[in-house]
């Protein structure tokens, strides 16, 4: 009975998921904007990612800083415009798939920005890399995607690696941890960062735990870090669950660091952890403050304030932008033009390495102050 | 197999087991009573207690604002009782609306119970997309900017800006005991006694027990049994709106689609302790709970479903009908 019920609802789901998922690729034809290319070459710049859903927020930040890098672009060349056509994946692995076949498939675009999210770029870089189309990611920063080979694939972030890194040095050089309790969410992101983490730290690991997603109660796990003589915990995963977990850590009388990584790294990691319980926790991002005329400019463009990757999303629209002002105009010529690019983006300094990863990433700790999250004061782990 | 920590923090990881199988306990009860009515399975019934979980929050704002403060289970009392009681009116307002839109008119034309439960599904997805939406649905009458508070951030987490904090109440073993403990499991077990007591001794819960018996000598014998299903949806969804207070009180938030773990826990609760036994839902509840707990502590969290789902697959098979059977003779609800 139970049994039979639950497969039922489990069928509806994946029936209801595949029609979301039909409307989400109809969608993506149909959003397309109308601002395609201008008189010399109709081109266009693709992004796809999560333009609404759960992850909306994120995609809107990074469609913002494109349309600005498009924005300064076309006010240049007015006779010469570049346009962007948007391809809503709601940050879904399984609805990306159909959108990059359509991508690879249009020839007026030029290069893609994104994909957002780590699993969706697992799911589609093939299509891209087999199409040949050059593409830079602002946001996807899992160790595995530029260990494929596909040399289309590119990133102006800095992967997980270098932040697990940068996160075991804070932990047992700034903070001098020598007990560190490492927990994750299971996730492609959360136990990579982990992973990497631990590997760093070594034996001053003194035990680790694994939560489930959309887990709220975690009275077990709370019980064993306070059972053990941890100085500090690691969380590798999103808000929702470590600003839960640093609650009730608190709540039973946790007195070490709280360090987590950039999917933590949001006001909301506060709100649900509530101030006090929040306060003094030391969240890492691969990304730095923007620069102030870069928000103000931001905010006239789009009529809302930059956020987290919408510097890296404009850094990455620049490279192509770039890449078409020196004629380079066929996707081979823009992926070798990408390769050998170096210059300095409103995100920092840029170059690529052989596999597509950025050559220079400055991962930055960020404090839970007085009940705030300072996004605006970070300090560069070195 | 991590014995000695299970040992070490036994009491500790029983208590907030209880607390925690308390909560599935209460939302468990929607599912018992509706099953032990219509022998129909509400699977949106997850969504109401999900709905009483914002309503909670939504008070709290509303009285207290946005600022972020902590505040003792003592300071807040009024305030929580308040919010409690407009989770409890949210919740069996949706339960009642689920009845009248989902299920009666299928229950008139004697559809198939499959009928139903894709009803079910349909109108849990509704809901939680109601609420996943409704800063666009906000900004249809142009009420997104009065109710920004309320309403932005739709598909991301909710919390409530008061933080409730624990006070230790007493020892027991190397555990201290929290008021907040106290509350969820004692305010659990007092909704159970006051359910238990109405459905045995006044009209309306004999005329429950009447109609899940035998709907049609029911009906032969006056009990008009529209009403009672209304009432049975009514009782769920106060019982919902209570477990989602309690919720909001240890966890402090939610989210659009909160109500879906928490519903299956709370279904398998139900089934675990007999499906449309009362008594039943209680016992499955606290022992999903307590199991979930010491499941985490011997094998590491991420095995905590399994231990659960295991716990339940081989009681059905001992007891087909779960730990106190699928009808406690006439006490039957």
């Amino acid at each position: 009975m139970m049994i039979r019920n639950k497969t039922l609802r489990g069928f509806a789901a994946v029936v209801g998921v595949a029609a979301i998922a039909v409307t989400a690729a109809g969608c993506g034809s149909s959003k397309t904007s109308s601002s395609s290319g201008g008189t010399c070459g109709h081109y266009n710049l693709a992004f796809l990612g999560a333009a609404t859903g759960d992850n909306g927020a994120l995609g809107q930040n990074m469609i913002g800083g494109i349309k600005l890098a498009l924005k300064d672009y076309n006010a240049k060349h007015a006779s010469c415009t570049v346009g962007l056509k948007t391809f809503d994946s709601q940050g879904d692995p399984t609805k990306a798939p159909p959108l990059a076949t359509q991508i690879a498939q249009d020839t007026s675009i030029e290069g893609l920005i994104g994909p957002g999210f780590s699993g969706e770029s697992l799911a589609t870089g093939k299509t891209f890399f087999d199409a040949g189309l050059p593409s830079i990611s602002p946001s996807a920063t899992n160790v595995t995607i530029t260990k494929q080979g596909w040399t289309t694939w590119h990133r102006v972030i800095g992967n997980d690696a270098a932040q697990g890194a940068a996160d075991a040095k804070y932990l047992t050089g700034t903070a001098k941890a020598k007990k560190i309790f490492v927990i994750d969410d299971a996730s492609d992101y959360g136990k990579g960062l982990a992973t990497v983490v631990k590997a760093a730290l070594g034996s001053s690991v003194t035990s680790t735990d694994e939560v489930q997603a959309k887990q709220t109660d975690f009275s077990a796990t709370v019980a064993k870090v306070t059972g053990s003589s941890a100085d500090a915990v690691f969380y590798g995963g999103y808000y929702a669950e470590s600003g839960l977990l640093v609650k009730q850590l608190r709540q039973a009388g946790f007195k070490g660091l709280f360090v987590s990584g950039d999917g933590s790294e949001d006001p909301h990691f506060v709100t649900v952890a509530g101030a006090s319980a929040a306060n003094g926790a030391v969240l890492s991002a691969p990304a730095g403050p923007a620069p102030a005329d870069f928000n103000t400019k931001y905010q006239a463009a789009n009529g809302a304030p930059a956020g987290l990757y919408s510097t890296q999303a404009y850094d990455a629209a620049n490279i192509f932008l770039a890449a078409l002002d020196a004629g380079k105009t066929s996707h081979q010529d823009i992926n070798t033009f990408i390769g050998s690019y170096t210059g300095t983006g409103a995100s920092g300094p840029i170059a690529f390495d052989s596999k597509g990863d950025i050559k220079q990433s400055v991962i930055y700790a960020y404090f839970v102050k007085n009940g705030t999250l300072d996004v605006n004061n970070p300090t560069a782990i070195k | 197999l991590d014995f000695s920590f299970l040992h070490h923090s036994l009491i500790e990881l029983t208590i907030t087991g209880l607390a925690l199988g308390a909560i599935y306990a209460l939302v468990a009860l929607g599912y018992t009573m509706v099953y032990g009515v219509l022998q129909l399975i509400n699977f949106a019934h997850s969504e109401v207690f999900m709905f009483g979980t914002f309503a909670f929050a939504w008070i709290f704002v509303l009285i207290h604002g946005t600022a972020q403060v902590n505040e003792t289970l003592w300071q807040v009392l009024p305030l929580l009782l308040l919010a409690m009681l407009g989770a409890m009116v949210v919740s069996s307002s949706i339960a009642l609306l689920l009845e009248r839109v989902a299920y009666r008119p299928l229950i008139k034309k004697n559809a198939p119970k499959l009928i139903a439960l894709i009803s079910a599904i349909g109108a849990s997805f509704t809901l939680s997309e109601v609420m996943g939406l409704r800063d666009k649905i906000a900004g249809w009458v142009h009420l997104d900017g009065k109710l920004h508070n309320y309403v932005s951030g739709a598909r991301d987490v909710y919390s409530n800006p008061v933080t409730i904090q624990p006070t230790g109440l007493f020892k027991l073993g190397n555990y201290n005991v929290t008021d907040i403990d106290v509350v969820v499991i004692a305010a659990a077990l007092l909704m159970m006694v006051l359910l238990d007591q109405f459905v045995r001794r006044t009209r309306f819960g004999r005329g429950i027990r009447a109609v899940a018996q035998d709907p049609e000598s029911a009906a032969l014998m006056g009990v008009n049994s529209t009403k009672v299903v209304q009432v049975t949806f009514l009782i769920g969804g106060v019982m919902a709106g209570a477990a989602a207070a309690l919720y909001m009180v240890r966890i402090g938030s939610t989210r659009q689609d909160a109500g879906f773990v928490l519903g299956v826990k709370a279904f398998t609760a139900a089934v675990l302790g007999g499906i449309g036994n009362l008594r039943g839902a209680l016992l499955g509840g606290l022992t999903l709970g307590v199991a979930e707990n010491y499941g985490a502590a011997l094998f590491g969290n991420q095995w905590r479903d399994v231990v659960a789902f295991v716990l339940l697959v081989f009681i059905l098979l001992v007891r087909p009908t779960g730990i106190l059977g699928e009808a406690l003779g006439k006490a039957r609800a």
